[in-house]
């Protein structure tokens, strides 16, 4: 049975929290997958316009990851500051 | 067992509970445990509320992989995490970690481990509300780091 080519119409869902969410005014929003191949692509299409400030964490699929972790269609990335719980 | 609770809790309730309920009489020897409360004291101002955030999902598994963590390490009957998330105020319980253990190395051991990678890793965020002082207005600001307890 064929698959369905969804690689055009594709989104990664990026969210953001605390003071990220804060400085981009949303917690959420989904970005066109072409052009994005690492964490990193997606960092700057999301940040390009901001003065983004010190440290900045990141998570694929809600999982820890890092600056050069390949991302797909349809995953979800976080991006967030040090974590302060507990 | 994790739990990530929106209201506030009793710790010494929640230890007591959850050792009746892992059926687990006359196997441990040791339960260690750590209980965080907010202090309205931070960096030298006065704290009125805490608001705590985190990430829905993401918390959850990563707390059960710190359990899973701490499960390969030393020899644990059984491990509880809770966590408030919401609006807290000062004397609330934030966080609690308790271990079982059959004897206390193990239970002390995995009980800080357990807390301090919680600490360092796990996705909660702390945005504390300040008290004003004096011509100051009253001010929000996000706590901006955690520091090793090691």
């Amino acid at each position: 049975m064929p698959q369905p080519n969804n690689e055009n119409n594709m989104s990664i869902k990026v969210l953001y929290f605390a003071s990220l969410k804060e400085l981009f005014g949303c917690s959420e929003q989904q970005i066109n997958s072409d052009n994005v191949r690492t964490v990193s692509d997606v960092w700057q299409e999301v940040s390009a316009a901001y003065d983004v400030p010190q440290q900045v964490l990141n998570s694929v699929n809600q999982e820890y990851a890092e600056l050069d972790t390949v991302v797909k269609a349809g995953d979800e990335v976080a991006f967030f500051p040090p974590v302060t719980g507990g | 067992m994790v739990t990530i609770l929106e209201t506030a809790f009793n710790p010494w309730q929640a230890i007591q509970q959850h050792q009746e309920n892992m059926q687990r009489d006359g196997e441990y020897g040791a339960c260690a445990s750590f209980i965080g409360t907010m202090r309205d004291m931070n960096e030298g101002d006065q704290v009125s509320t805490m608001e705590l955030e985190h990430y829905p999902g993401m918390t959850e598994k990563h707390l059960e992989k710190i359990i899973d963590s701490a499960d390969q390490q030393w020899q644990l009957l059984d491990s509880l995490v809770v966590h408030r998330v919401g609006k807290l105020f000062p004397n609330d319980p934030i966080v609690l970690v308790a271990v079982w253990s059959a004897h206390r190395k193990d239970a002390f051991e995995a009980c800080r481990f357990i807390m301090e990678d919680l600490k360092s890793k796990a996705p909660f965020w702390k945005k504390e509300a300040l008290i004003s002082n004096n011509d100051q207005p009253q001010k929000n600001r996000w706590v901006s780091k955690n520091t090793s307890g090691y």
